[in-house]
């Protein structure tokens, strides 16, 4: 899960670049560029989850 | 590599500038007093040492190598091609500050401003990993941060990188919006602060064993609150002579960009004492600290270009969300934050910058025979999202995965026996307060 969270931070991120460069003035720019945002939160929780999750389990 | 022309300032922008950088130190004091006063007694000793070195070695590893790859704005830097527009990547000036003096003395004040920034980038991450981070693994920790991430992130954002050209290659506003450093600062600072908590996991105790998180109260509250006063000034100076260096505004734009420093601070320390007494019954004085904090942290980005109403709304909403942040982490993420170093940076640089994509108003200016009026600048919110987006989906990995490799050699949480004894026990063989010490023998021996 660790892993799979720190992928899509960098998934995230690269859609924001992507959408810079090929939707350069497309009125639908901010909308991909939310999307980045939005894949690196849901990666930002599955990385949260999994050291909740590990800490859980140690004790 | 590219060299373009070098910036120029006036005498008087000269002299200001240098008078605020000499502000600067007074933020790094605070941020330490924060830091210690919100630890235990038996660890205060190390988190001053620990900062002292901390920023030594931030000096150091800027002074080799952090400077080069962050380079400034018109100097050299490294250029790939994507789609026929040119991203600067990372900077190409030489090692150890080399020709520093036949540079412009924009550049010398730019290595000044660099060197302390990093040094404060450095000590945030001291907060959350509180009370059981190595004195060694902080050091080694810090020597990655002010040799890798810092450079990077800064060459882009300050030092005519890609982020900074957001508006000249793409339309995007003015480009990534960034005076003070709410991003290349405070948020990298917390960003890395939240690798280190989740790296070394929860001091003992902490937690119990149903998972219910234990309070443990820091141990000097006048060394927090007298904090937040050097840190005010510091950012004064941080957020002024950004102002002056990376954006080239007016000297007399300087006493707004310290009001507006000021009113976000008291409003977000006043709204987290306004929150924790609503909720709590009392005001709380550690909560306070970190709004007071997080407001300053969120100030930063925007502060050039926004009127003092903006700065008391960005430092009301700065002084909840640091307050909710730090019950949210604590609460759900069971993450262990002493200090509350990555609510008050991260979650307030990271919020600064938003705000600054809202609120900024730039000189009123033409493009393509448009005027735009002061506030009306298409695309600079989205330019402030990007940046957002690299600092989340770049430097928190690239952060993470530099103390995680580090932490696989060099293990950077202290052994079982230290966190019970004390790390100025442990780690310093003194105490930092000897004369409260109960030595058992005294009692036993008569």
């Amino acid at each position: 899960m660790r892993l799979l969270g720190f992928l899509l931070l960098l998934a995230g991120w690269v859609i924001t670049l992507t959408a810079v460069v090929l939707l350069s003035g497309k009125a639908f720019l901010g909308v991909f560029v939310l999307a980045g945002v939005g894949v690196e939160l849901m990666g930002l929780v599955f990385v949260s989850r999994s050291y909740s999750t590990a800490r859980e389990s140690t004790d | 590599m590219k060299t373009l022309s070098q910036p120029g300032l006036s005498e008087l922008s000269t002299v200001l500038c240098t008078a605020l950088i000499l502000l600067i130190p007074l933020a790094l004091a605070g941020i330490s007093l924060i830091n210690t006063g919100l630890g235990r007694a038996r660890s205060a000793a190390h988190l001053m040492m620990s900062s002292l070195c901390v920023i030594s070695v931030a000096a150091l590893v800027y002074f080799l190598c952090g400077f080069a790859w962050q380079g400034f704005a018109g100097g050299p830097s490294h250029f790939i091609a994507i789609a026929g527009k040119e991203w600067s990547w990372i900077g190409a000036g030489p090692f150890f500050l080399r020709r520093l003096s036949s540079n412009h003395v924009s550049v010398s004040l730019t290595v000044m401003l660099g060197m302390l920034s990093v040094g404060l980038a450095a000590m945030i991450p001291l907060g959350s990993g509180a009370e059981r981070w190595r004195l060694g693994a902080a050091c080694a920790s810090t020597a990655l941060l002010a040799g890798i991430t810092f450079p990077i992130f800064a060459h882009w954002v300050w030092g005519g990188g890609w982020l900074a050209q957001l508006g000249v290659n793409y339309g995007l506003g003015e480009g990534f919006l960034d005076v003070g450093g709410s991003g290349s600062v405070q948020a990298l600072g917390g960003l890395t602060a939240l690798s280190i908590a989740w790296i070394l996991g929860p001091r003992h105790g902490k937690y119990t064993r149903d998972g219910m998180p234990s309070a443990i109260p820091g141990h000097n509250s006048v060394f927090v609150i007298v904090g937040c006063f050097f840190a005010m000034l510091g950012w004064i100076g941080l957020n002024g002579a950004g102002a002056i260096l990376f954006t080239e505004a007016n000297p007399n734009r300087i006493v707004p960009i310290a009001i507006n420093t000021m009113l976000a601070a008291a409003t977000a320390g006043l709204t987290g004492a306004v929150i924790t007494k609503v909720r709590f019954g009392r005001p709380d004085a550690s909560l306070t600290a970190n709004g007071w904090i997080g407001g300053l942290a969120a100030s930063s980005a925007g502060c050039a270009y926004i009127e003092p109403a903006e700065a008391v709304a960005i430092g009301i909403v700065a002084g909840a969300l640091v307050i909710f942040s730090v019950e949210f982490l604590e609460l759900r993420l069971s993450l262990d934050d002493p200090g509350g170093s990555i609510s008050a940076h991260a979650v307030g640089g990271i919020w600064g910058l938003l705000a600054a994509g809202f609120l900024a108003r730039f000189p009123a200016h033409v493009v393509d025979r448009i005027v735009y009026s002061p506030s009306a600048i298409p695309g600079q919110l989205l330019a402030q999202l990007v940046g957002i987006a690299t600092l989340i989906g770049f430097v928190l990995p690239l952060t993470y995965g530099l103390n995680w490799l580090l932490n696989r050699y060099y293990p950077q949480r202290i052994a079982p026996e230290g966190e019970r004894q004390g790390m100025d026990l442990h780690e310093l063989g003194a105490g930092a307060y000897p004369e409260f010490l109960t030595h058992s023998e005294e009692f036993t021996q008569h």
